[in-house]
C-alpha cells in the first residue's frame, strides 16, 4: 500500500517526538508524556464520534476502568504481603474485596486493562444500540452512566479509596516508578502506544469496516437498507473507543502516580471531546494533535491568566462548532485534491429531516 | 488520514519551556491553590493569606538576605492539575518550598511528586490524618485537634445522642469512623450517619431521617455550599440551634457569611483559629489582611494556617541557614512561635502542637469562643482507638 | 420504620419531584420541542437565582418580603432575554446539528459560570426566604415546611401555565404545528424563525422562574446550575421528549423512587442507583413514558 501524505506526516512527527528526551527539560517532558497518554483516548473518540457519529460523553468511564485496573495492581504491589492497602485499613475494611484479588497478578492486570474497558464499552453499546437509541440520547445516557460510576467510586470509599483516589505507588513490574529514568522510559512506552493506536486505527478504518462506519454516520437507515446491521458495527466501534480509552487511562495513571474519580468525571470527558473537535473529529492525527496542543495550551494559559482560562475554554467550544466544524485538520485539508465526506448529512437528496430543519 | 497537513511542528514549540533564570538574589517559593473551579471559593483567600505573609517578609528584607519571589499556580480544582503544577514548580521553577492544597485528594495527588523530587509542601487545612509524608508539613488540624475535642465538648454539654452528617468524601468518612469509636467508648449513642454527594442540594430525606432518629446534636462535616441547602432546609423543617444544635468542622467565618448569619445564628464550629481571637499577633494579622483585601474580608482557620506557614518556613530556613528542603525539614521540628493561632510548636511528625477552640456563631459571620482546650493539643495522625498500632515512621 | 417516617418520605418524594420538574420544564420546550440540547440550561436556573438576590437587594428595603413578587417577573424577563440572545447568536446557526449544539452550549455555560464569578464573586450570595414562608404545617406528626409547599405549588403553576400555553393558545398551536412538520407550518405562513426564538426564550424564562424557587431552598452560586443539569435531562428523556405531561410524570416517578431509595438505603447510594435505574428504564421504553408518535423515519 502506498503511504498517504498523512501517514508520512504522522511518521515524521512521531520521529521528532521520539527524540524529545534529548532536547526537552524534565518538566516539559513529563507534561508531554502525560498529554500523549491522553491522546490515545482522543484517537478512540475519533473512531466513535468522528467516524461512527456516536457522541459519547462517558469516555471517562472506560478511561477510569483502565486506570483503576492498573492502580489496583500498583497499590497491591506497594502493600506489604499479607497487609491490606492502607486506605482499606482506615475505612475499617478487614478482608481484601473479591474483585481486588485478581489484580495481585501483573499478567492478569495487563489483560484486564486491555479487556475490561472494551468489554464494558461493548455492554453499554449493546444495551443502547440494540434498542436503536441514537444521537443526543446516547450522549445523555453515557453521561449518566459515567456519573453513576463516579458517584459509586466516591461513595464506596472502603473499596475504592473514594475521592482521594488510589495513590502512593512504588514499583511496576519491578521497576521503581519514582526514579527519574522511569520518566524517560515511560515516555517512550507512551509514544509507542500512541504510534500503535494511530497506525492500527488508521489501518482498520481503511478496511470495509471503516467505510461502513462512515456510511452509518452519514445515514444509518440507508446503511441498514443496504443490508448491514448498524448496531453490530457501532458496538464494535464503541468497543474500540473503550479499549483505547482504557489503555490511555492506564498510561495516564502511571504518569501521574494516582487516579481519582475527579480525574475521569464529566469535565474530563467533555474536554476530551472538545480537543478532538478542535483538532478535527474525523482525522486521527488531527484529534490526537488537537488534544496534545489543547492540553499544553491549557497548561500555559491557565498559569498565566487563571481567571481568563474559562472564558477562553468556553469561547473555544462555541467557535470550533460555529466556525470550524471539522477542526483544524478539516481547515488544512480544504484543498481541491482531497475531497472529504461531509461531516453532517448534507446536500444530496432526499433531504433527511435533520437537515430540513436547518433550511 | 489523508487530510493531514503539516500543522504539527507547533506541538514542539509549545512544549519547549522557557526556563527563565530566577531574579538575582531572590529565592523562589510556589503558591499552589485552586484559583478557578469549585474550590476557588475557599482557596483564593488562602493563597492571599500566604501572599500577605510573603509581602510582609519581603518588606522587612526577606529571608537570609534574599527576597522571596512567588510563583503562583492554579490547581483549578482538578487533582491531576495539582500534580502537574507541583511538578512544574519543583523541577522547572526549582522552588524552595510550596504552600498549597486544600482537599485531601489534591494533597494525595501531589504527594508522589514531592516525594520523588524531594520538595517540601506546607499544607494548611484540617484533614483526616492517616498520612505522614516526610515531605509535607501538615499544619491544619489532625482529627484529634478538631473532631475529638468537639465531641468531648458536646458530651460535656450533656448531649448523648449524636447524628453524624457529612459530604461523601474522605475527610467526613474518616473523621466519623474515628468519632464512632469514641462515641462507643464514651457510652454515648450514635443515632444516625448520613452522607450526601459533594455539592448535593437536596436534604429532605436526611432531615426526615434526623426527625425519626431524634438526636441531641448533629456533628456536621458537610462541605461548601451543601451547607447552605442543609441549613435552609433544616430551618424550614422547624429546627433551630435551640432545639437541635449543629457543630460544624468545615464552616468558618467566610462560609458563615455565605450561608447567611440568619441561618447560622447560635450554631457551633470547632477550629484552631477564629478571627475573633484576641491575641496581639492575630490583631496585627487581621488588620494587615483587611487593609490589603478589603475591610469586610472574613478570615478563616486555613487562612491563618497558610499565613503562619510562611513564617514557619522562614524560621526554619534561618535556623538551618539553608534553603535546602531536607535541611529545612530537619530544622523545622521544635520551632515555636506566637502566631495568630496562639502559641504553636512543630512536632517531630511535621504537624503542629496547637490549641483547639469551639466558637458560637453570631452577627456578621463571626464566632465567639465558648470553649477551648486546656493548653495545646499534640498532633496524632493516627487515632489510637480507630487505628491501633499505627504510627508515623 | 414508623408511619411518620414513611409519610415524611412520601412528602420528600413530592418535594424532590417538584424540584426536578422546575429544573426540567424549561428543557421540555428547548429540548422537547426544538431538539436543542442546551447544556447552559442549568445556568438559566442560576441566573434566576442571582436575579432573586438582586431583587431582594433592590426591592427588599422598600417592599420587605414582597421582593419575591418582583423577583419572579425579573427572573423571567432576564433569563428570557439571555435565552433570546443565545438563540439569535449561536443556536440559530446550529439547527439540525444537535451534537454540535451540545458542545457550543456547554461552552456558553462555562462562560456564564465565569461571568457569575466575576460579577458576584466565587462565594455564593445569600437569599433568604420571606418570613411568611418560614413556618411549617403540621399534619399529625409530619412536618410540611411552607417553603416546600410553596415550591410544589410553583412547579404546578408553571406546569399548568405551560400546558395551557401549548395546548390552548394560538401560540401553542403554531409551536405544535412546527414540531409536527416544519415545512408545512412554514408553507402555511408560520414564521418559524421567530417562533424558534420565542420558544427558546420562553424555555429560558421558565428556567429563570424555576431558579427563584430553587434559590429559596438551595444555594445561589456560580456552579449551582451544574448540580441540576443531568437530572433535568433525565426527566425529559424518561418522560418522553416533546411531552410536557410526560416530563411531569417522570419527575414524580423519579422523585418518589429517590425518596424511597434514600429512605431505606443511604443517600449517597441512592444517587448512583437512580442513574442506573434510568438507564434500565430506557431499555424498556426507549422513547420515554409518553412517547410522541411520529411517522418520520428519522426523528430526534
Amino acid at each position: 500500500m502506498k503511504p498517504s501524505p498523512g501517514a508520512l506526516v504522522t511518521l515524521a512527527l512521531l520521529l521528532i517526538l521520539a527524540f524529545a528526551p534529548l532536547y526537552l527539560g524534565a518538566y516539559p517532558l513529563t507534561l508531554l508524556g502525560r498529554v500523549l497518554a491522553l491522546s490515545v483516548a482522543a484517537v478512540g473518540v475519533t473512531v466513535v464520534w468522528g467516524r461512527a457519529g456516536i457522541l459519547s460523553l462517558g469516555q471517562g468511564l472506560f478511561f477510569g476502568l483502565g486506570g483503576y485496573a492498573l492502580a489496583m495492581h500498583l497499590k497491591l504491589t506497594a502493600t506489604p504481603p499479607g497487609d491490606l492497602p492502607d486506605f482499606m485499613v482506615y475505612n475499617g475494611v478487614e478482608r481484601l474485596p473479591w474483585f481486588w484479588a485478581p489484580f495481585a497478578s501483573a499478567p492478569l492486570t495487563l489483560l484486564a486493562v486491555l479487556t475490561l474497558p472494551a468489554a464494558a464499552a461493548g455492554l453499554v453499546a449493546w444495551l443502547m444500540f440494540r434498542r436503536r437509541i441514537t444521537g443526543v440520547y446516547v450522549s445523555i445516557i453515557t453521561q449518566a452512566l459515567l456519573l453513576a460510576f463516579v458517584t459509586w467510586l466516591n461513595g464506596a470509599q472502603g473499596l475504592t479509596s473514594g475521592t482521594n483516589g488510589i495513590t502512593d505507588f512504588q514499583t511496576f513490574l519491578g521497576i521503581d516508578l519514582r526514579s527519574p529514568g522511569t520518566t524517560r522510559g515511560l515516555y517512550w512506552v507512551t509514544l509507542a502506544a500512541v504510534a500503535l493506536a494511530l497506525g492500527g486505527t488508521a489501518a482498520l478504518l481503511r478496511t470495509p469496516f471503516g467505510q461502513v462506519l462512515t456510511a452509518i454516520r452519514d445515514n444509518e437507515n440507508r446503511t441498514r437498507f443496504l443490508g448491514f446491521n448498524p448496531a453490530a458495527f457501532k458496538i464494535a466501534a464503541f468497543m474500540l473507543g473503550g479499549l483505547l480509552a482504557g489503555v490511555s487511562g492506564a498510561l495516564y495513571t502511571l504518569h501521574l502516580g494516582t487516579i481519582s474519580p475527579a480525574m475521569i468525571g464529566t469535565a474530563f470527558s467533555l474536554e476530551l471531546v472538545v480537543w478532538v473537535a478542535l483538532g478535527g473529529r474525523a482525522s486521527l492525527l488531527g484529534s490526537a494533535a488537537g488534544l496534545v496542543l489543547g492540553q499544553l495550551a491549557k497548561d500555559r494559559v491557565s498559569s498565566a491568566a487563571p481567571d481568563a482560562w474559562l472564558y477562553v475554554m468556553g469561547a473555544l467550544f462555541v467557535l470550533v462548532v460555529l466556525v470550524l466544524p471539522q477542526g483544524v485538520a478539516g481547515l488544512l485539508a480544504r484543498r481541491p485534491r482531497a475531497p472529504q465526506p461531509p461531516l453532517q448529512p448534507a446536500a444530496p437528496s432526499p433531504v433527511p429531516r435533520e437537515v430540513s430543519d436547518a433550511l | 488520514m489523508s487530510q493531514l497537513r503539516s500543522f504539527c511542528v507547533v506541538t514542539l514549540s509549545l512544549t519547549l519551556a522557557a526556563g527563565a533564570a530566577s531574579a538575582q538574589g531572590a529565592v523562589r517559593v510556589g503558591v499552589l491553590h485552586s484559583l478557578t473551579g469549585t474550590m476557588a471559593i475557599s482557596e483564593i483567600t488562602v493563597a492571599n493569606a500566604a501572599q500577605l505573609a510573603i509581602d510582609e517578609i519581603n518588606a522587612k528584607g526577606g529571608v537570609l538576605g534574599r527576597t522571596i519571589e512567588v510563583v503562583k499556580e492554579d490547581g483549578a480544582s482538578d487533582w491531576p492539575t495539582f500534580a502537574t503544577k507541583a511538578e512544574k514548580l519543583l523541577t522547572q521553577d526549582k522552588v524552595a518550598a510550596v504552600f498549597g492544597g486544600w482537599t485531601s485528594a489534591s494533597r494525595k495527588a501531589m504527594l508522589p511528586v514531592f516525594e520523588k523530587s524531594g520538595g517540601l509542601l506546607f499544607y494548611p487545612v484540617q484533614f483526616e490524618g492517616n498520612e505522614c509524608s516526610p515531605n509535607i508539613i501538615y499544619t491544619g488540624a489532625q482529627p484529634n485537634q478538631q473532631a475529638l475535642p468537639a465531641l468531648e465538648w458536646a458530651l460535656g454539654q450533656g448531649y448523648r445522642k449524636i447524628f453524624l452528617l457529612g459530604s461523601d468524601y474522605v475527610y467526613p468518612r474518616t473523621a466519623n469512623l474515628i468519632l464512632k469509636k469514641h462515641i462507643a467508648a464514651k457510652k454515648a449513642t450514635l443515632s444516625g450517619e448520613e452522607y450526601v454527594a459533594l455539592g448535593g442540594t437536596e436534604f429532605s430525606s436526611v432531615i426526615n431521617k434526623i426527625k425519626a432518629a431524634r438526636p441531641d446534636v448533629i456533628i456536621n462535616t458537610l462541605n461548601g455550599d451543601s451547607n447552605v441547602s442543609f441549613f435552609k432546609q433544616y430551618q424550614a423543617a422547624g429546627y433551630s440551634a435551640k432545639t437541635l444544635p449543629v457543630i460544624s468542622f468545615s464552616i468558618a467565618e467566610q462560609e458563615a457569611q455565605a450561608i447567611g448569619t440568619g441561618l447560622l445564628n447560635g450554631q457551633y464550629a470547632t477550629w484552631n483559629y477564629f478571627q475573633s481571637l484576641p491575641n496581639p499577633a492575630n490583631r496585627k494579622f487581621v488588620a494587615a489582611y483587611q487593609k490589603k483585601y478589603g475591610a469586610g474580608a472574613a478570615i478563616t482557620d486555613p487562612m491563618a494556617h497558610a499565613y503562619m506557614d510562611v513564617y514557619l518556613w522562614k524560621a526554619a530556613v534561618e535556623k538551618a541557614r539553608s534553603f535546602d528542603p531536607k535541611a529545612v525539614r530537619r530544622a523545622i521540628v521544635g520551632i515555636s512561635m506566637d502566631s495568630p493561632l496562639g502559641k504553636i510548636t512543630v512536632a517531630p511528625n511535621g504537624s503542629l502542637t496547637q490549641a483547639v477552640y469551639t466558637g458560637l456563631s453570631g452577627a456578621g459571620g463571626q464566632f465567639k469562643v465558648v470553649a477551648q482546650s486546656k493548653g495545646v493539643v499534640k498532633p496524632e495522625p493516627y487515632d489510637a482507638l480507630a487505628f491501633p498500632g499505627k504510627t508515623c515512621p | 420504620m414508623d408511619f411518620t417516617f414513611i409519610a415524611g418520605q412520601l412528602f420528600t418524594g413530592l418535594s424532590v419531584a417538584s424540584i426536578l420538574l422546575l429544573a426540567a420544564l424549561g428543557l421540555a420546550l428547548s429540548f422537547g420541542l426544538m431538539r436543542v440540547i442546551n447544556m447552559a440550561h442549568g445556568e438559566f436556573l442560576m441566573v434566576g437565582g442571582y436575579l432573586t438576590y438582586l431583587a431582594a437587594q433592590w426591592a427588599g428595603p422598600t417592599l420587605g418580603d414582597g421582593y419575591l413578587w418582583v423577583a419572579f417577573p425579573l427572573a423571567f424577563l432576564g433569563s428570557a432575554l439571555l435565552g433570546a440572545v443565545m438563540e439569535f447568536t449561536v443556536i440559530r446557526r446550529l439547527y439540525g446539528r444537535p451534537l454540535d449544539t451540545l458542545l457550543a452550549t456547554f461552552g456558553i455555560s462555562l462562560i456564564l459560570q465565569q461571568a457569575a464569578r466575576h460579577l458576584f464573586g466565587s462565594t455564593g450570595v445569600p437569599v433568604t426566604a420571606p418570613t411568611w414562608l418560614s413556618g411549617a404545617l403540621t399534619v399529625g406528626d409530619v412536618t410540611l415546611p411552607l417553603v416546600r409547599l410553596f415550591v410544589i405549588a410553583l412547579a404546578l403553576a408553571v406546569l399548568g401555565g405551560m400546558w395551557w400555553l401549548l395546548n390552548r393558545s394560538r401560540f401553542g398551536m403554531q409551536v405544535r404545528a412546527v414540531n409536527a412538520s416544519r415545512e408545512m407550518a412554514a408553507a402555511l405562513g408560520v414564521n418559524t424563525r421567530a417562533l424558534d426564538l420565542l420558544v427558546f426564550a420562553l424555555g429560558a424564562g421558565v428556567a429563570g422562574v424555576a431558579g427563584v424557587g430553587l434559590a429559596l431552598i438551595a444555594p445561589v452560586n456560580p456552579t449551582v446550575g451544574a448540580a441540576y443539569i443531568v437530572n433535568a435531562f433525565l426527566v425529559v428523556v424518561v418522560g418522553g421528549v416533546g411531552s410536557v405531561l410526560g416530563g411531569a410524570a417522570a419527575a414524580v416517578l423519579l422523585g418518589f423512587v429517590t425518596a424511597l431509595a434514600e429512605g431505606f438505603t443511604s443517600v449517597s447510594l441512592a444517587q448512583a442507583a437512580l442513574l442506573l435505574l434510568v438507564v434500565a428504564f430506557l431499555q424498556w421504553k426507549p422513547r420515554g413514558l409518553i412517547p410522541t408518535t411520529s411517522r418520520a423515519l428519522e426523528d430526534a
